[in-house]
């Protein structure tokens, strides 16, 4: 955090100079852990080990904050007995199906909802990203559920929980991590002493934990042990992600991605929602607790934001208009259909796949195969100069000459030439004034995109074919100003917020949103960010006006909420847990809740109250169910369903692994996303024979001085000044393993590409202790590349491409190399170089990656809900 | 000059006798430094933005003389960041400002060996037509059942983190409407 998020780490600071203890866990030592009290070294990819065991001594010492978990979490509600866990079944959860490498979660449900079968094809979720729309709301459960308040009964969720990690011992996770056991019981007991009434404390992480092949079960596995410490919905706790650019928060929340329409709606699917009733009901789950119930208000106002006049109640506002998903449609699938010839053309928008996502190889490989390429960026990047400037040309596998890609690159404006919101990491919006003109051919994308969509409707003007109406239909008339027709960003803010159609007058919230075509909502979730036609993310009452929460700074979504769940900040009957972490509680005199924060909660439901019988929506939540986004009201510790890798977190490892699982006889994630193609051959890993071909881990991350893929940085001259090259980091031990000298030249090698660079010999990196032998990790910093004031190899190109199954996010944090003395070849040697490597290691063009790796798999897909049953597929 | 004012001058005898003991201020300001302004304090306007680096959100305050950016700081007020910016925030300046930024447009055709000028509304108006011609070429009316696919795959986007959220909006609106459907961004990655 120090290193990546300097100026976020000064909370940290002021938290331990008032007496919190910092630990840190990274591969490598850092300025973070120089600050922390304690750092812990970790072998990348088994943080779940490391905090399952955490939950493990919660548990065992019954150190959880018993009050908060048994009214807030499902601790105490029932599962069905055809649940079978990862300890009965050798590391495979039941209702595996070892055909289609997905569960059938039929056996994971509530006792009682066996026959709630709506989510059932989880191969299905997987291609097509499903578990993203929880970023805003919980998976479909019905709100009656059977509980065991003593938390004895055997299938309750905190007895399940408990026999799941109960291998999950301290030497187990000395075992797994190469942490050692007095380490690790300072680090559980810390963090368990620092939970209760008066005391929170908050899990901090980059999202380098996201790029994983168990990416999701991780963050899953931090918010157990938030739930079960009483960390959630409270001042000082929480999962904090700190995210990686500027408004990645927006461009997850207004999604530019295939499978999320604006505030997570799911983008349709072929087969499930042929209909708009059938597409909304999916998402609104009639007869469910919580806000989703208006999901009906929410969809038919985008479509009416995106087709206005030709949307009407009587045609479903244009849902026809809307392009189908029929599966995985996801950046790394197009990158393989690139090479496959099926991609036409490609639009880079201020990214650079080239350099900064895994597989650099193919990425350029499949670019190179395009009709055309349009690059939208501030400055010359690799991208757009993969046929004249790449490994490729080097090694003659791109020949400029016979390379008939098409390429536009459009200069683009920067942050202070234009104006309009990010989204920061913790969901708040502020808006930035314009300070100058762009220069040249510089233009906004808001620039580009409102012209190119006028212009396509001009040439389209007059057309009768059905598939042009929706471009034809579009509501299109932004207003525009300056001598280059900038369209207005504060109009696009207001269509966002949402306005009645009538009168043109903003909402004041979701809440006003309606289905019957009389509202037009851009993103539901953002709206009020222009309540009262002002905008609120313009804000800017300075920190010295206003109390420490600054409501009146910017704009937080949703209803300018600065921490979620927050009524969970009040003991059930609605006062605050302590005086010393008062938050939100409920008034009786006034009859409202009230506190420093706008609660999140209707604001004068009473704590007393409970639903009449069969009541669902929000009227289905009772005056102390906190978790209001949840099916049934509250923070789960087990998901019964929506997680597609199981419903507890278990810890696999990675899909690149020196190291046999010592925990069971699976190896890696049994459901993440592979793909079986000749440019992505993966390293072998046990049991698979010939690992120790691939013998060293290598993790990547940032530099203070760099940012990504370094083409904000390595053109920057002061930024490039301070970091003018590619290094390693080796502990003096592997150094010495290899041959390795201190400022000389090293060469990693992986089955996919080889890379070098200046070797920094250094203490930061320690060899680790792992189930009884030595292992090496380096670290490298992945921001280089061949263009820019400093250039140097592409660290991801190392990497192949596997996806975590809940999200298709690759992993690329973890792989494993050799490490080699020296330079690396050039020209055709290089791919002789790993040829040889991928013959030694038997990574033949057609070998297929061995998923199940334990005979438990017909016992598992056997264990489903109501007996066997095929998979579970509905089409 | 006479020795009252020379010796009144050392910047040792005002660390000894004025208000700044240690030296690091008034004691050590030289006649030269004395009478420099700020650029901060003579800028025709100041512009309050936000950091284009990593998600913190770190207040910025742009400071603009003659129409060129000629400083950025940290905004005090901001009770995110307080007025602190780190490596890469502070050089945001020379990030705008950078002599490699680009401000032409460029194109490359086909097996072509070097880069081209091109007029911007010429690339816009080329753009659209490979666009309409990709989706003639790829369209996906129904799938094989008859039911409604209204795609084309032949089209694909990606587009980095550092977009505003009423640019996303535009393009998610503009590709939806279409029919591409492959639109992708660093959110994934």
């Amino acid at each position: 955090m120090a290193e990546a998020h300097p100026v976020g780490f000064q909370w940290v600071m002021e938290a331990k100079k008032r007496g919190a203890k910092v630990f840190h866990v990274d591969p490598r030592f850092t300025r973070t852990s120089a600050l922390a009290d304690t750092y812990l070294p970790i072998r990348a990819g088994t943080d779940i080990a490391l905090l399952g065991g955490v939950v493990r001594y919660i548990l065992e010492n019954e150190l959880d904050f018993r009050e908060y978990v048994l009214a807030y979490t499902n601790a105490a509600t029932i599962i069905t007995d055809q649940f079978a866990d990862t300890e009965d079944l050798d590391g495979l959860f039941s209702g595996y199906d070892p055909e289609r490498y997905s569960y059938d979660q039929g056996s994971w449900k509530y006792q009682g909802h066996e026959q709630q079968r709506e989510s059932e094809d989880t191969a299905k979720e997987r291609e097509t990203a499903a578990g993203l729309r929880h970023e805003s709301h919980g998976m479909p459960v019905a709100a009656t559920t059977q509980r065991d308040e003593t938390l004895q009964h055997p299938r309750c969720v905190y007895q399940i929980l408990k026999r799941h990690f109960s291998r999950y011992t301290p030497e187990m996770v000395s075992r797994i991590c190469g942490i050692p056991v007095e380490k690790f019981e300072e680090l559980a007991r810390a963090w368990t002493e620092n939970s209760g009434r008066e005391r929170t404390g908050a899990l901090v992480y980059s999202v380098g934990w996201t790029q994983h092949s168990v990416g999701v079960q991780y963050i899953r596995t931090g918010a157990i042990i938030q739930t079960l410490l009483g960390n959630m919905g409270r001042p000082g706790g929480g999962v904090l992600a700190l995210r990686g650019h500027a408004s990645i928060q927006g461009s997850t929340d207004i999604p530019t991605l295939f499978n999320l329409l604006p505030g997570y709606l799911p983008m349709p699917h072929h087969a499930d929602h042929p209909t708009f009733d059938e597409w909304v009901d999916s998402i609104r789950h009639p007869g469910q607790k919580g806000f989703w119930g208006n999901s009906r208000a929410y969809a038919a106002s985008l479509l009416k934001a995106y087709w206005g006049d030709a949307a009407t109640p009587e045609n479903d506002f244009c849902y026809g208009y809307l392009p189908r998903m029929t599966g995985d449609h996801g950046t790394y699938q197009q990158v393989l259909n690139m090479i496959n010839g099926k991609v036409k053309g490609y639009f880079l928008l201020g990214q650079n796949p080239a350099v900064g996502s895994a597989h650099g190889r193919a990425q350029r490989l499949g670019m190179a195969n395009l009709d055309w390429l349009v690059v939208r960026d501030l400055f010359m990047i690799e991208s757009a100069t993969f046929w004249r400037n790449s490994p490729e040309i080097a090694t003659g596998e791109i020949v400029t000459e016979e390379c008939r890609t098409e390429v536009f690159f459009l200069p683009a404006a920067s942050h202070v030439e234009k104006e309009g919101t990010f989204t920061q990491t913790q969901r708040l919006l502020q808006w930035r004034e314009k300070a100058v003109d762009p220069p040249g051919d510089c233009r906004s994308e808001l620039w580009f995109f409102y012209h190119l969509g006028r212009v396509l409707r001009e040439k389209l003007a007059g057309s009768t074919k059905p598939r042009d109406r929706a471009l034809l239909d579009l509501a299109w008339d932004y207003p525009t100003h300056g001598p280059e027709a900038e369209p207005s960003a504060e109009a696009v803010l207001k269509e966002i917020n949402g306005y009645e159609v009538a009168t043109g007058r903003p909402l004041g919230g979701f809440p006003e949103a309606k289905d019957d075509g009389s509202t037009a909502v851009g993103c539901w979730i953002y709206s009020g960010v222009y309540a009262d036609g002002v905008n609120q993310a313009a804000r800017r009452k300075s920190r010295h006006e206003q109390d420490w929460v600054a409501p009146e700074w910017g704009w937080a979504w949703p209803a300018n909420r600065r921490i979620l769940y927050n009524r969970a900040s009040a003991d059930p009957e609605g006062r605050p847990w302590s005086e010393r972490k008062k938050y939100v509680w409920w008034d009786p005199d006034k009859g409202a809740w009230t506190g420093y924060d706008v609660p999140d909660f209707e604001k004068t439901k009473p704590p007393s109250y409970r639903p009449p019988d069969g009541a669902s929506g929000t009227e289905g939540l009772a005056g102390d169910d906190p978790f209001v986004m949840q099916g049934d009201g509250k923070a789960w510790l087990y998901a019964p369903t929506g997680v597609l890798d199981g419903p507890l977190p278990t810890h696999y490892e990675p899909a690149e692994s020196p190291v046999r699982n010592p925990l069971y006889g699976q190896q890696a994630n049994p459901t993440r996303k592979v793909y079986t193609h000749p440019v992505n051959r993966m390293n072998p890993s046990p049991p698979e024979p010939h690992s120790q071909v691939f013998p060293y881990v290598f993790t990547v991350s940032r530099l203070t001085e760099h940012h990504t893929a370094g083409g904000m940085s390595r053109t920057v001259p002061r930024l490039a000044e301070l970091q003018p090259a590619l290094f390693v980091e080796v502990s003096p031990e592997l150094a010495g393993e290899v041959g390795l000298a201190h400022l000389g030249w090293a060469h990693l090698v992986s089955g996919r590409a080889v890379i070098e660079a200046r070797v920094l010999v250094t203490d930061r990196l320690t060899p680790l202790r792992v189930d009884g032998r030595t292992i090496h990790q380096v670290w490298l910093p992945y921001h280089f590349g061949s263009e820019g004031l400093v250039t140097g190899d592409t660290v991801n190109d190392l990497f192949g491409i596997t996806l975590d199954p809940n999200v298709l996010i690759q992993e690329s944090k973890v792989g494993t190399c050799d490490v080699r003395p020296g330079r690396r070849p050039t020209g055709p040697a290089l791919l002789d170089l790993v040829a040889d490597y991928q013959r030694r290691a038997g990574m033949t063009p057609d070998r297929r990656v061995p998923i199940v790796t334990t005979g438990a798999a017909s016992e598992a897909h056997e264990r489903t809900a109501g007996g066997a049953r095929d998979g579970g597929g509905d089409a | 000059m006479g020795l009252k004012t020379f010796i009144q001058g050392w910047p040792v005898y005002r660390q000894l006798t004025g208000a700044d003991p240690l030296g690091r201020g008034a004691a050590a300001q030289s006649a030269r430094s004395a009478a420099l302004t700020a650029r901060t304090e003579t800028a025709d306007s100041v512009a309050r933005s936000v950091c284009p680096y990593c998600a913190v959100g770190c207040g910025q305050r742009v400071y603009v003389s003659d129409g060129q950016v000629t400083q950025i700081e940290g905004d005090p007020d901001s009770p995110i960041s307080r007025g602190r910016l780190c490596p890469k925030g502070a050089a945001s300046k020379n990030l705008v400002t950078s002599p490699l930024r680009q401000t032409k447009v460029r194109y490359r055709r086909p097996y072509g060996t070097e880069w081209e000028d091109l007029d911007l509304d010429v690339a816009l108006d080329m753009i659209a037509d490979r666009i309409l011609a990709a989706r003639d070429e790829t369209w996906e009316d129904v799938d094989d059942q008859g039911r409604p696919l209204n795609r084309t795959l032949g089209i694909s986007s990606l587009g980095g983190a550092t977009l505003d959220n009423e640019e996303n909006y535009l393009i998610k609106k503009l590709f939806t409407a279409m029919g591409a459907l492959q639109i992708e961004n660093q959110a994934r990655i």
